[in-house]
């Protein structure tokens, strides 16, 4: 049989095809690009010196591990404050507020995504972190709590966002056979809601945690960037180091080619595996099999 | 001392309207790299040029020529309200590698003493580890204390401590802000305190200060020659004292390094 489809549609349907298959592309590219570049450094800079404690690039000591962990304890402090806050505006912003009050939050919100980071860092410097210094009697405000703060400010907007479109597309049906069997309206959103919008809700968690693990300009203005091993209970309220602030504030005056270039590639390299295990975790989470009783239920 | 370049380059524009100078920032080395791999005309660095990039620049076939374009001084700071006024310098390196966690150890207060630097990227970040923290001396491998807070910018510097009575930061006098106070330093504590200003740089009794280079790729000629002509001009150098630098008195002639 001859294809009927015109050939405009064809060359349309083709074009589409070819931006979704370049997004795999680009990532291989850059994978590809991140690994010549960062691979070398495991042959250059000697294993002791990677997994030692100290972060002096320009002595030849390339402990990575502080940077790693500095970035795990603000990005998992900034997943603590801004998750709670984050899913609780979405619901209140899609659940329990009065439509002109719907209205007008949805777009401040959306506002808020769009703050220039900088600026963020520059509130940080100037407010957050000397009211810290004074509230907790801390020696310097400039500390992972101040970068948490900051990130989670960053991260809710994203939140917020996503998961009240997830939450607004549950459908009325379910609300309405739950307050039928006489459930109150938080039940209804604890029980039906929230659960029957999961995958959204989580896709925006994850996407937050995205934004803030990758955010750069905020953490290098307000965590004072001491590359000391956050293992202590009080790290929290010291100053740390994040991966995404070394790369940023080194790379510029590296000499290419040259060991702290490629340990700073490889620094690049653990910040995506650590994305591509987040990412994976969550589509994990979303595309798992169905119970018996949600099969049914749907 | 990219500020300085930037000042230069506009001053001269205004005279000369029809050169064209940009000016990049980044740190030392990112400049005299750049001039290596032939990207720029003239190398601004805040230190001497390292045996390493002369051998890096024989191997790419640049000759680097080196101009004392401007003097630098690293002044001391702490926050207004700190009783402390003068350190030595083996203080100050105690401080700076954490031997000296508290103010009331040399003299002040008792309060935690939290280390500000800038990061390691910068010129005057080196500068200050072989001066200071080492105290000149090559075969000291003194370190800065892990927990030394590295900060990007010399704002962020004088934004902690004009708020943070806990502080010690240094940086450029070319950044110094009324909002901090700057510590009169002696070599050793019988050699006498001096506090860094124009006058004390320039007659060399105050120990933490150094020269700004400009390098070239072999004698400059034509254009560049003109620019570095004018900028060892007292009308160029007036801009060095206004930006808080001090100005080159002789007349220095390029030499090569």
């Amino acid at each position: 049989m001859k294809d009927q489809t015109p050939l405009s549609e064809r060359i349309i349907t083709r074009g589409i095809q070819i931006t979704g298959y370049s997004s795999v592309l680009f990532v291989v590219l850059i994978l590809y690009f991140l690994i010549s570049q960062g691979a070398p450094a495991l042959f250059e800079a000697p294993l002791k010196s990677l997994a030692g404690i100290r972060w002096y690039p320009i002595e030849n000591y390339f402990g990575i591990i502080p940077l790693i962990l500095g970035s795990l304890v603000v990005t998992i402090g900034a997943a603590v404050i801004a998750i709670p806050f984050g899913v609780g505006t979405a619901i209140f912003i899609s659940e329990v507020a009065p439509q002109w009050l719907k209205e007008i939050l949805k777009p401040l919100v959306e506002i808020l995504a769009g703050f220039p980071s900088v600026m963020l860092g520059f509130l940080g410097i100037l407010v957050v972190s000397p009211s810290l210094r004074r509230l907790f009697d801390l020696p310097t405000g400039l500390t992972a709590l101040a970068g948490s703060l900051l990130l989670a400010g960053i991260a809710i907007p994203t939140i917020v966002s996503i998961s009240e479109d997830a939450l607004n597309t549950v459908p009325r049906s379910y609300r309405e056979a739950s307050w039928a069997i006489g459930a109150t309206q938080w039940q209804t959103i604890w029980g039906v809601t929230l659960p029957a919008a999961r995958s959204g809700v989580l896709t925006a968690v994850i996407l937050g945690i995205g934004r803030s693990i990758g955010e750069t300009m905020t953490v290098m203005m307000v965590t004072g960037n001491a590359p000391v091993l956050p293992i202590h209970l009080n790290s929290f309220i010291s100053p740390i180091r994040t991966m995404t602030a070394t790369i940023a504030s080194e790379m510029g005056e590296v000499a290419t080619g040259s060991t702290h270039y490629h340990v700073l590639f490889l620094i690049g390299i653990i910040l995506f595996l650590i994305s591509l295990i987040v990412n994976v975790t969550a589509s994990a989470i979303v595309f798992r099999q169905p119970k018996r009783a949600e099969r049914i239920l749907s | 001392m990219v500020n300085l370049a930037l000042a230069w380059a506009e001053a001269y524009q205004k005279i000369k309207p029809d050169v064209r100078i940009s000016v990049t920032g980044g740190g030392s080395g990112t400049g005299i790299a750049a001039l290596l791999n032939g990207t720029v005309s003239i190398a601004n660095a805040s230190r001497a040029i390292k045996s390493e990039e002369i051998d890096t620049a024989k191997k790419n076939g640049v000759d680097p020529v080196e101009f004392v374009v401007a003097r630098d001084a690293i002044a001391v700071i702490v926050h207004p309200k700190n009783p402390v006024n003068r350190l030595t310098l083996q203080q100050i390196s105690d401080i700076y590698s954490g031997n000296i966690n508290n103010w009331s150890e040399v003299g002040g207060e008792n309060r935690p003493i939290v280390r500000l630097s800038r990061e390691t990227n910068s010129g005057t970040h080196v500068y200050f580890l072989e001066t200071v923290l080492r105290l000149g001396s090559k075969d000291n491998k003194t370190f800065f204390s892990m927990d030394t807070l590295l900060l990007p910018s010399s704002e962020g510097i004088t934004a902690e401590v004009s708020d943070n009575p806990n502080a010690i930061g240094y940086d450029g006098l070319g950044y110094m802000v009324p909002e901090v106070k700057m510590l009169a330093v002696a070599k050793e504590a019988a050699s006498g305190f001096i506090i860094p200003s124009a006058e004390t740089v320039n007659d060399g009794t105050y120990p933490i200060s150094r020269d700004l280079y400009m390098y070239t790729n072999g004698q400059p000629v034509n254009e560049i020659k003109a620019y570095l002509e004018w900028i060892i001009s007292p009308t160029a150098q007036e801009i060095v004292t206004k930006l808080g630098f001090v100005p080159v008195k002789s007349t220095s002639a390029g030499s090569t390094p």
